[in-house]
């Protein structure tokens, strides 16, 4: 993606490279655009807000006096009659993961300015947080339906509850922006804003560039890899 | 210019060795090369009516003062709101609209506003926004639109929290560090709106600043000017960057308590809430954490003493080298030490927490991390003195607040070490001992800073010279005066006056405390009451203020060499600086002038000892 030269500044690899690029002038991560580093460092910010909520749940999971709910029973779902454990989560978590493909797909294509192809693939990471967002409503309202609420639940410790619609809360708003932006920017693609050097944005009259999909794709596989450790936390501790 | 760059397209390795002898002439131009531009210049948005000139503008420079001005607004609130506590425990029962739920309500605002809206959004938002771009040679932040953004976010954040002085209840009374459970049950004063707004103002902040934050971390990485490497950055912008990513990394902690308190408040989770006993019957709430709201919390709460403590660190170092006309004693040190201090303020948090309870050993890790903090920091006290060393100090304003910076510093860095030890914390702990501490180090101290860099830039941002007499007298009725306040609040802490009491009523301090606690509000009134000299001294200039000459301080660093003072949209004109070597070179042996711009290229300075930076 960035090339090994840069207007007489020869990169080099490996961590001799890291040290000529961060003692160099005007740029630390040579070739990188602006937007990239941004969202790379917000993701990191991201990242301590997720392990904060994490890191709170196994406190308050460790700390609690009352019986933590078993994950197996509770996120069962009836398949033909038979309970099958964690087969919505499986399901979901398929269908994110298969996102992320797309989306990495979708940058590929934007690179190689293949307008049709990016704008579908695009389209498609879209449809499938779509369908992400709707099988966690599913859940939501079973779990709702089965007496779960936030500050209380028939199956033990009040704060199963809590943090559960919390934080898969938190990540699905995360889910939900990310498929608002995701439509917009299929738009974007489809309508060539990205083409001819650039349309101008309406609110930030800045000009847009194929890089944006891989911005955009940043984020998706962050929030695709926040799910793997929510996963992990809640449905199979 | 630009032609000789492109006859030397074999790069930046080449600079060392041939390209230097084997081109021909005296003051060969191989010497002042430096790498053309990697990037194509940025793309500008140009404001034209007055809204998007002045009002949601994307010029970093009007962000930074629209920052200063509504940070110094809620900085003045907070000052009020100090007057009335010392008001109450200077003279209890003189004013008798000061109930005591008012009291605790003025402690938690006035520490909330001056710590996070105040002091952080003074530094990051205001002297951040205005210097960075024009210390690196930007000609703006990279994303100016979501810089005005943030902005926005950070005034209506203020608008809320201001909001919650008039709301039934009014403000939280909790104590600016909202512990719960006491925080959302109902008794303590502002348990209603008062503390749903708090942590809604709160949330806002933080989206705010990661709005602005990106924009800092990202213009100093990747968008300086020619020649400007990491190294040849003024230490200002080493320190409010530090303080950035610092803040991008605490932040999310105070978000999810923020958020966390905010469901056990409306709809009766219990993330904070233990099994709670009151007046005989058992409340809803039950099984939750309080302790892990204090780990959160003083996991954004430490960081934060240092996101302010750092910027003061920078800012202080350039106003020291400028007006001692010598460069900074060991700048690399001095560069690794913010560094330093940075990393470390995430590993000392629970030194807040030592009366808690905790696992002795978690108190030996943290006093012991705590106490590491001071090697850094005595690092940069002692390059402060040694920069001043056989230096051509000049005596101004701007100075003086240096020299009560550095004194001031010293004096909470050491009163630091006494609540850094367990065994000296837990007796001291809740004592005024503890306010006299940090009001020293992150009260004082970095306010100090503030008032020399208000000095020092002025004629920058307006073109006008402060007057030096209102400012002296400004001064050293601060200084002194903040003195008279905090040196016998360390006395009151030994014998044992316990912080946030509304009244002593007949303890037995009552004796040698009383008339210490009249003195140091008639002092407090004072102090506040010299700040108005500045706003004063602000507005006289602003109308009958002699103008600055260019450059008026004799100053390296590139915001002094813009085309225009005060410098103009875009910044730096038509081409941007190439900087050639640090902001540090005063008093060259050899040199005509006592300075040598950041700009000047090596070929014109030849004849003297400056040395390679």
């Amino acid at each position: 993606m960035s090339d090994p030269k840069i207007d007489g500044f020869e990169l080099k690899p490996g961590f001799r490279g890291m040290a000529s690029d961060t003692g160099s002038d005007q740029t630390m991560f040579k070739g990188v655009h602006w937007g990239k580093a941004m969202m790379w460092i917000f993701l990191l910010s991201d990242t301590f807000v997720f392990s904060c909520f994490l890191i709170s749940y196994m406190k308050g999971r460790g700390s609690t006096p009352a019986e933590w709910p078993n994950p197996s029973e509770v996120f069962a779902l009836d398949a033909f009659g038979v309970p099958v454990p964690l087969l919505l989560i499986a399901l979901m978590t398929f269908v994110l993961i298969t996102s992320s493909g797309t989306m990495a797909l979708a940058v590929k294509y934007g690179y190689e300015k293949n307008r049709k192809m990016c704008g579908w693939l695009v389209l498609a990471t879209a449809v499938g947080g779509l369908t992400f967002v709707g099988m966690q409503a599913y859940e939501w309202s079973k779990l709702i339906h089965e007496g779960v609420r936030p500050w209380g639940n028939p199956f033990g410790a009040a704060q199963f509850g809590s943090f559960f619609f919390m934080i898969t809360g938190f990540h699905g708003f995360h889910v939900s922006i990310g498929v608002i932006f995701l439509f917009i920017y299929a738009y974007k693609v489809f309508a060539g804003h990205y083409e001819n050097g650039g349309k101008r944005g309406w609110f930030t009259t800045m000009k847009g560039d194929y890089v944006e999909i891989e911005i955009l794709g940043l984020y998706w596989h962050f929030v695709d890899l926040v799910w793997v450790f929510i996963f992990a936390f809640f449905y199979l501790w | 210019m630009s032609d000789e760059y492109e006859n030397n397209k074999s790069g930046y390795q080449a600079q060392s060795s041939e390209a230097i002898t084997g081109s021909s002439g005296s003051a060969s131009p191989d010497i002042d090369y430096v790498r053309p531009a990697e990037l194509p210049e940025q793309d500008l948005y140009h404001g034209h009516t007055f809204i998007t000139k002045w009002i949601f503008c994307q010029d970093a420079k009007v962000i930074g003062v629209q920052y200063f001005l509504t940070a110094v607004f809620t900085g003045v609130v907070g000052l009020i709101l100090s007057w009335l506590m010392r008001l109450q425990l200077g003279f209890p029962g003189l004013a008798g609209f000061i109930t005591a739920e008012h009291y605790y309500q003025f402690v938690t605002m006035h520490g909330m506003i001056m710590v996070v809206y105040f002091l952080t959004a003074l530094f990051l938002g205001g002297f951040g926004n205005y210097l960075i771009p024009l210390m690196v040679g930007a000609r703006d932040m990279v994303f100016p639109y979501v810089n005005m953004l943030s902005f926005w976010m950070f005034f209506v954040a203020v608008a809320i929290l201001m909001a919650s002085f008039f709301v039934p209840g009014g403000p939280t009374g909790a104590g600016w560090t909202l512990y719960p459970p006491q925080t959302i049950l109902e008794g303590t004063p502002g348990s209603g709106m008062g503390i749903l707004l708090m942590l809604v103002s709160l949330a806002l902040f933080v989206i705010g600043f990661t709005m602005g934050g990106l924009n800092y971390m990202i213009t100093v990485l990747q968008a300086r000017t020619r020649g400007m490497t990491l190294m040849r950055m003024p230490l200002t912008v080493w320190g409010i960057f530090t303080a950035t990513v610092l803040a991008m990394l605490a932040f999310p902690a105070l978000l999810v308590s923020a958020i966390m308190m905010t469901l056990d408040k409306v709809i009766g989770t219990s993330f904070f809430m233990p099994t709670i006993l009151k007046a005989g019957e058992v409340l809803e709430y039950g099984g939750g954490s309080p302790i892990l709201f204090q780990h959160l919390f003083w996991f954004f709460g430490h960081p934060e003493v240092y996101i302010v403590a750092l910027p003061a660190f920078g800012i202080v170092s350039d106003l020291i080298s400028v007006h001692a006309r010598k460069n900074i004693f060991g700048y690399r040190m001095m560069v690794w030490a913010i560094v330093g201090i940075g990393a470390l303020s995430f590993f000392v948090w629970a030194h807040h927490m030592y009366v808690s309870g905790m696992n002795p050993w978690f108190g030996f890790f943290f006093a012991t991390t705590t106490l590491i903090i001071a090697v850094p920091t005595a690092m940069k006290v002692y390059n402060w003195i040694l920069t001043l060393w056989r230096g051509n100090i000049r005596i101004n304003t701007v100075m003086l607040w240096c020299l009560g910076f550095i004194v001031t510093f010293v004096n909470g860095g050491i009163t630091g070490i006494f609540l850094g030890n367990v065994s000296v914390d837990v007796p001291l702990s809740d004592t005024y001992f503890v306010v006299a501490h940090f009001h020293m180090v992150m009260g004082i101290a970095p306010v100090m800073v503030i008032m020399g860099a208000i000095y020092h830039w002025f004629p920058l941002i307006t073109g006008r010279l402060l007057n030096e007499t209102l400012g002296k007298w400004h001064f050293w009725a601060t200084f002194l005066g903040a003195y008279s306040i905090y040196f016998p609040m360390h006395y009151l802490g030994f014998i044992g006056v316990p912080r946030r009491y509304y009244e002593m009523y007949d303890s037995p301090y009552m004796t040698s405390a009383v008339g210490m606690n009249e003195f140091i509000s008639l002092a407090a009134f004072l102090v506040g009451a010299a700040q108005f000299i500045l706003i004063f001294n602000i507005i006289k200039t602003l109308k009958t203020g002699k103008p600055a000459p260019k450059n008026p301080w004799k100053a390296n660093s590139l915001e002094w060499h813009t085309s225009t003072q005060p410098p103009e949209h875009g910044n730096f004109g038509e081409r941007l600086p190439v900087v050639h070597r640090w902001p540090y070179d005063f008093s060259v042996p050899g040199s005509k002038d006592d300075f040598i711009p950041q700009t000047t290229p090596p070929s014109e300075v030849v004849h003297t000892k400056v040395e390679k930076t």
